[in-house]
């Protein structure tokens, strides 16, 4: 039943992929990224990472990508009849010669390491987010503040490179 | 009981598609979003990791790039947004004014 849900999870998000490089119109391409980032929130179900899961569905696919939508709808961006690179060609013959070595390498790979002290049955007892929660207010405390000072840092940033434009045209005009 | 190396080879597969996506699209904002489809292969490949590896490390670090790609969703499509007001493109070839 797993093999099931996770053929259809990875073959779903890799089509997805797929269509949001090779579509045309923008706004299909934001709506093929959130088919993508809806089915690799399923793959982390799979994974028993729930947490990671919400946080996928909560902030990629209901913040990033309705960013990412506004943009584009305040644009208006028109379809280019050349969307893709001039010489995208010669970008394709590699790129198939190198994933196949990759995934060769990768299938052929032992993957052994050292067990860590967080197992399946473990997390299963409380939860993944009671897991989550503890790890990261125990071990990564530090890189949670770190986190939290470059979220204002780039709310600030963005504020400031999306507001006054008169500056901007009168060095323009000068120069 | 999945193989870890079937969540690789998803994640491997997601990659390259990104990474083709940067290199031959034109407009900026597809180009962010198969940045997007990078990180989340990588985040499948940290939390397929840390399942198998029994560690709950993978899963913080990709918690933190999610954070991290909102940051850079914020900022990126803010400097296309000032870059749109000069140019009326999103086109990235047009977007050469610091090249050396």
């Amino acid at each position: 039943m797993i093999a099931v849900f996770f053929s259809y999870f990875a073959l779903a998000s890799i089509a997805a992929a797929v269509l949001t490089v090779a579509l045309k119109n923008p706004v299909h391409c934001g709506l093929a990224l959130l088919v993508l980032l809806l089915h690799v929130s399923g793959l982390f179900i799979l994974l028993n990472a729930e947490f990671l899961w919400a946080v996928q569905v909560v902030v990629y696919a209901g913040a990033i990508l309705v960013l990412y939508l506004f943009v584009l709808m305040l644009l208006n961006l028109k379809t280019d009849e050349r969307y893709f690179h001039s010489t995208y060609l010669y970008f394709l013959g590699p790129a198939a010669l190198g994933s196949l070595y990759v995934l060769y390498l990768l299938v052929k790979s032992p993957y052994a390491g050292a067990k860590g002290t967080a197992p399946a049955v473990a997390i299963l007892q409380d939860g993944d987010t009671a897991a989550v929660g503890i790890k990261m207010f125990s071990d990564y405390l530090l890189q949670f503040e770190i986190v939290g000072v470059f979220l204002l840092g780039a709310i600030i940033g963005a504020i400031v490179l999306a507001k006054t434009p008169k500056p901007i045209d009168a060095g323009k005009t000068d120069a | 009981m999945i193989p870890l190396a079937a969540y690789v080879a998803v994640s491997a597969i997601l990659f390259l598609t990104g990474l083709l996506g940067v290199l031959i699209r034109r407009n900026f904002i597809i180009v962010l979003m198969s940045v997007e489809i990078m990180l989340n292969a990588a985040n499948i490949n940290l939390v397929a990791f840390s399942h198998y590896l029994e560690s709950m490390a993978g899963q913080l670090v990709a918690l933190f790039i999610i954070a991290i790609a909102a940051g850079e969703a914020a900022v990126g499509l803010a400097i296309i947004i000032v870059v749109f007001r000069g140019k009326l493109s999103t086109n990235v070839d047009e977007m050469n004014l610091l090249k050396w």
